[in-house]
């Protein structure tokens, strides 16, 4: 088995995202935090938000999570960071996957979208 | 001839290839693969036999209710059990646990305590929270020490006369732990406390006696052990049934009827309302006539020699780190690889091929006193080889690379 080449299990974008995260952390200033589990695992992902006049100012996550959910984590802080409220209330799935660059199996997609429920607990 | 080579041509499904290698499932502990012979047995019986049971006074009805009742002998057997009465049928073990959960509950007083173990699955956890919230009752915890064993000394310091019923594990679907049932069970009886025994994991990989045990009530699932879904078996010691009052009516369960109250019928029938699985009661008994004619003496000697090599190699990569007692041990192998999540581990084995299982395995407390999120579960079946094992620690090996 050693001598098999394996298919890469997850695209560069997510083992990039999951080994090196540019967004995790704490926000010492945060104006708005959420938290939430998938039942599925127990995965655990916060997320917090500095708002400011209709934007996000900054936007950090911590967790327990995988691979996939770190990564998914890792692109919704990206996507909202330094962008108005309501382009991040927007924010779908699609918008993360594309960015993944990968087919996430039906069994992994609350993977993805953990992060993205945490963000709308957060801001609303 | 070894038990995996005696049994694997019987086994259709792992003949099959899964992402270019062939099936390896160390997933049974979840739900176990099916000999050809169950299900066999129960295309038998939808082709030739199938009509509801008991009351259809015909030939076919006749059949299946010989079929079923058949059935419920030879889990009475095959468990020790010292009455047929003695073995209701159940959905799974989940529902097992419902039912005398529903039953008992319903004579709980405020003050009043049942005592459950750290480690228990959440189905048998959950069930007792709903019970004990409606009545003003609680629930209490034995807890786990050392590598994974319970703290028999609080088990004392807990047991009293506010103490109304025990339930705990057999064997830990997470640590593999096997639990002094009963031990347990005597220190309970000694304060009047009735005791129920998860068996899911114990029964599909040890011979289980009733009467050694003396638990009042046993409770485990046909589909961990190589039977059908959507059938599982309640064993509750005749004279305690016979003082309970069921929960759920209808059909089945009753004796007469008017429109403001109904008899019960007698025991074991009390306790199954409704059409009961009868093709799966057929599947079961197929499947245990299976395993008894491998013998479950072997059958244990087997799981068990594959969970410890399992954890002996496991234990021996760097970064992993196996949870549950090293040799006394039931047919699971929980694991975790340093820096990765159990879903990623999983994930990463199934490229090879390899079904485990990840997550908290339904014993979230457990989990937590482990200091974990969740594990990696390897579990063994008959099926499942020492090359198996060697395979599966191989490619654990293998995980950081895999994941770059």
């Amino acid at each position: 088995m050693s001598a098999t080449v394996r298919p890469a299990l997850y695209s560069d974008v997510i083992r990039e995202r999951w080994r090196r995260p540019r967004f995790r952390g704490e926000l010492a200033d945060a104006t708005a935090s959420a938290e939430d589990v998938n039942p599925l695992c127990g995965d655990r992902v916060r997320m917090q938000l500095r708002l400011e006049d209709g934007q996000v100012r900054a936007a950090r996550f911590t967790g327990d999570s995988c691979a996939i959910c770190s990564a998914s984590a890792d692109v919704v802080a990206e996507l909202v960071e330094g962008h108005p409220r309501s382009e991040a209330t927007a924010l779908q799935v699609r918008d993360i996957l594309e960015i993944l660059k990968t087919d996430v199996r039906p069994t992994r997609m609350r993977c993805v979208t953990l992060p993205l429920t945490v963000l709308g607990k957060a801001l609303a | 001839m070894r038990l995996d080579e005696q049994t694997r041509g019987d086994f259709a499904i792992l003949a099959r290839i899964v992402n270019g290698h062939p099936l390896v499932y160390l997933d049974s502990a979840a739900s176990s693969q099916k000999p050809r012979s169950v299900v066999e047995a129960m295309t038998r019986y939808y082709e030739r036999s199938h009509a509801n049971v008991h009351r259809s006074i015909h030939t076919l009805g006749e059949e299946a209710t010989e079929l079923y009742e058949a059935a419920r002998d030879r889990v009475q057997r095959f468990v020790g059990a010292a009455a047929r009465e003695e073995i209701v049928f159940t959905r799974g073990t989940t529902d097992g646990i419902g039912i005398v959960a529903e039953a008992v509950g319903r004579t709980l007083r405020p003050g009043d305590e049942i005592l459950v173990t750290e480690l228990e699955h959440h189905s048998n956890l959950v069930p007792w929270q709903v019970a004990a919230r409606d009545r003003g009752a609680r629930v209490r915890a034995v807890p786990v020490i050392g590598d994974g064993v319970l703290d028999l000394a609080a088990l004392d310091r807990l047991l009293g006369p506010r103490t109304r019923l025990v339930a705990v594990a057999h064997v830990s679907n997470v640590l593999g732990t096997i639990l002094p049932v009963a031990e347990i069970v005597a220190r309970a009886r000694r304060v009047g406390a009735l005791t129920l025994v998860d068996g899911a994991q114990a029964v599909p990989h040890m011979p289980v006696d009733m009467s050694a045990l003396g638990c009042d009530f046993y409770v485990f699932s046909s589909h961990k052990m190589l039977g059908p879904t959507g059938i599982g078996v309640l064993y509750g010691r005749r004279s305690v049934l016979e003082a309970l009052e069921p929960a759920r009516g209808g059909s089945e369960m009753i004796k007469e009827v008017w429109i403001d109250r109904a008899t019960w019928n007698d025991l074991p029938w009390r306790f199954e309302p409704g059409t009961p699985p009868i093709a799966e009661a057929v599947g079961l008994d197929a499947a245990i006539e299976y395993l008894e004619k491998l013998g479950m003496d072997r059958v244990r000697e087997h799981t068990h020699a594959l969970a410890v090599q399992a954890a002996t190699q496991l234990a021996a990569i760097p970064g992993v780190r196996v949870f549950g007692p090293r040799q006394e041990r039931g047919a699971v192998v929980a694991f975790s690889v340093e820096g990765l999540h159990p879903h990623d581990v999983a994930a990463a084995l199934d490229t090879d091929g390899i079904a485990v299982r990840a997550g908290h395995h339904c014993a979230q407390p457990l989990m937590r006193w482990c200091g974990v999120v969740g594990t990696s579960r390897a579990s063994f079946s008959v099926f499942n080889s020492p090359e198996e094992v060697a395979l599966l620690a191989h490619a654990v090996g293998d995980l950081q690379r895999a994941l770059g």
